[in-house]
């Protein structure tokens, strides 16, 4: 087990509208996890999946529609409440260079949560150990491989004991052989009842872990179903052709 | 006398550089020193501020960050150090007495402000916009991001061409010999040219020249080391020979994948 969610709440986007300028990214997207549910969202390139998950923790400002936690409507809250309650995972990890692996850890735990340093430190080395690696604690974030780099923002993110996790293409920048722990890690987590929307192109971690795929395209998700419907029986033609196309 | 050896004892003459250097190590050395860093650490506090407003969302910080940089960066520094210490000398006079020190002091600091805040900014604007994402959606307001993740890194990027500043500054120090100064106020300049002036000879200013450059030389090696640790990535904190295979258990997931 990766951790005890027992504080994951469902997540539901309803009607989510978003332009850049003219280029509407968004246009309308629907998506329901319920609590302890893995979402995995499968599309092309360009089709708004990113942007998707930065507008359910508000790192981008929906221009209409709904995200609820819950059952209740988060575009009212503070943002930055928001997001210490949804952690989210980066295909570049985006952990801190400057910082020690275990400070990534600690700085959320000792700026936001205020907690004391020996608490912090804890919590943190608890947390790397259950992603495998307590053993580097000390080091710097750029010497670990970019497996061990993402298993470290991972932890760094559920240190904070998110309710919600949002995974964009987790492991796309990984070498081959070091998917497979990332993956693990996340599968573990899904296990262990976390509510979670995982952008990837890992078909396999689809079908295996999911419990709902969703296929987003061209702005909207055209079409969410059980990992079998979806993978043995997608009704529409261009899901059809993707899946073609990565399978 | 041969004009060579003329020339020699001109610059070179040993006894005029052994009187001089007992004043230029007690009196000279420190009071550059006092400006020099005094100078350094207000300029880079300012500079930060300045920084930090050129970068900031609000024109009503970015607009006078900008006027100010172009205005201090414009002028030449002598000016800007006779306009401050003579021009507020009254008003400092009213606060701390004659001492021309602080005004000077004043004045170096909002010069090196200039170049410091510029500097700072591109450090802190080179530093990707992922770092500030991935704190963001940590719950890291704006202002505690840009504090605790993307300012130390800016920062760290443009340390050579901060250390750079401070070269300046210590030459820069000299000019504060304008606002009249005491004779224990004197700093390695004046008192090589006060030397060189009652004895018509050079050699004391070649030992300011010498003193300046004992200070400068290996600051811009140390600019050196930091651009080469800098480039080569930071020496190893801890050694990494454990492999990557210490990971948990799960669920299986790899098998029909790739
Ligand atoms: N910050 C932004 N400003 C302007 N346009 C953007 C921005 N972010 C994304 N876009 C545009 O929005 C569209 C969708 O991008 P998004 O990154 O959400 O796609 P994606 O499905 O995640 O694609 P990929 O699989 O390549 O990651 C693209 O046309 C992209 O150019
Ligand atoms: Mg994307």
């Amino acid at each position: 087990m990766t951790t005890a969610t027992t504080t994951s709440v469902s997540l539901d986007v309803r009607d989510v509208h978003l332009a850049f300028g003219p280029n509407r990214v968004l246009r309308g997207v629907d998506l329901s996890v319920p609590r302890g549910a893995t979402a995995c969202v499968i599309g092309p390139s360009g089709s708004g999946k990113s942007t998707l998950l930065r507008t359910i923790n508000r790192l981008i400002e929906p221009d209409r529609g709904d995200v609820l936690l819950d059952g209740r409507s988060v575009l009212g809250d503070d943002p930055d409440a928001l997001r210490q309650r949804v952690g989210m995972v980066f295909q570049q990890f985006n952990l801190f260079p400057h910082m020690s692996v275990l400070r990534n850890v600690t700085l959320a735990l000792r700026r936001l949560r205020k907690l004391g340093a020996d608490e912090a430190e804890t919590v943190a080395r608890a947390q790397l150990e259950l992603v495998g690696l307590a053993g580097k604690a000390n080091s710097r974030p750029a010497q670990p491989s970019g497996g061990q780099q993402q298993r470290v923002a991972i932890a760094r993110a559920l240190a904070l004991r998110p309710e919600v996790m949002l995974f964009d293409e987790a492991t796309s920048a990984l070498d081959p052989e070091l998917v497979k722990g990332v993956l693990g890690v996340m599968a573990d987590l899904s296990a262990a009842g976390m509510t979670m929307v995982v952008v990837t192109h890992e078909m396999g971690f689809a079908r295996q872990v999911a419990d709902t795929v969703a296929f987003m395209d061209r702005g909207v998700v055209l079409e969410a179903g059980p990992p079998e419907a979806i993978f043995e029986r997608a009704e529409h033609q261009r899901l059809r052709r993707f899946l073609d196309q990565v399978l | 006398m041969d004009p060579l050896s003329t020339l020699w004892e001109t610059f070179f003459d040993a006894d005029a550089m052994r009187e001089a250097l007992p004043e230029m190590l007690t009196v000279g050395l420190p009071n550059t020193l006092i400006l020099a860093v005094s100078a350094a650490l207000l300029g880079s506090v300012l500079g930060l501020l300045l920084a930090v407003a050129g970068i900031s969302r609000s024109r009503w910080l970015r607009w006078p960050a900008r006027v100010y940089t172009d205005v201090f960066r414009g002028l030449p520094a002598a000016a800007t150090i006779l306009l401050i210490g003579v021009g507020l000398a009254p008003l400092g006079m009213q606060v701390w007495g004659p001492d021309p020190y602080p005004l000077g002091i004043l004045a170096l600091s909002l010069i090196a402000a200039a170049y410091i805040g510029e500097i700072f900014r591109s450090g802190i604007q080179s530093v990707e916009a992922a770092q500030l994402e991935g704190s963001r959606a940590l719950g890291f307001s704006w202002a505690d991001s840009m504090r605790l993740v993307i300012i130390p890194q800016g920062i760290r990027r443009v340390l050579p061409a901060w250390v750079n500043q401070l070269i300046a500054l210590i030459k820069d120090s000299s000019l504060v010999y304008f606002l009249g100064l005491v004779a224990s106020q004197r700093e390695l300049f004046r008192i090589g040219q006060d030397y060189a002036a009652t004895t018509g000879n050079e050699s004391a200013l070649l030992l300011a020249g010498l003193c300046y450059l004992a200070l400068t030389v290996p600051l811009t090696h140390v600019v050196n080391w930091i651009d080469r640790r800098l480039r080569n990535g930071r020496p190893a904190t801890v050694s990494t020979e454990e492999d990557d295979d210490d990971i948990p258990s799960y669920a299986a997931t790899e098998g029909d994948r790739r």
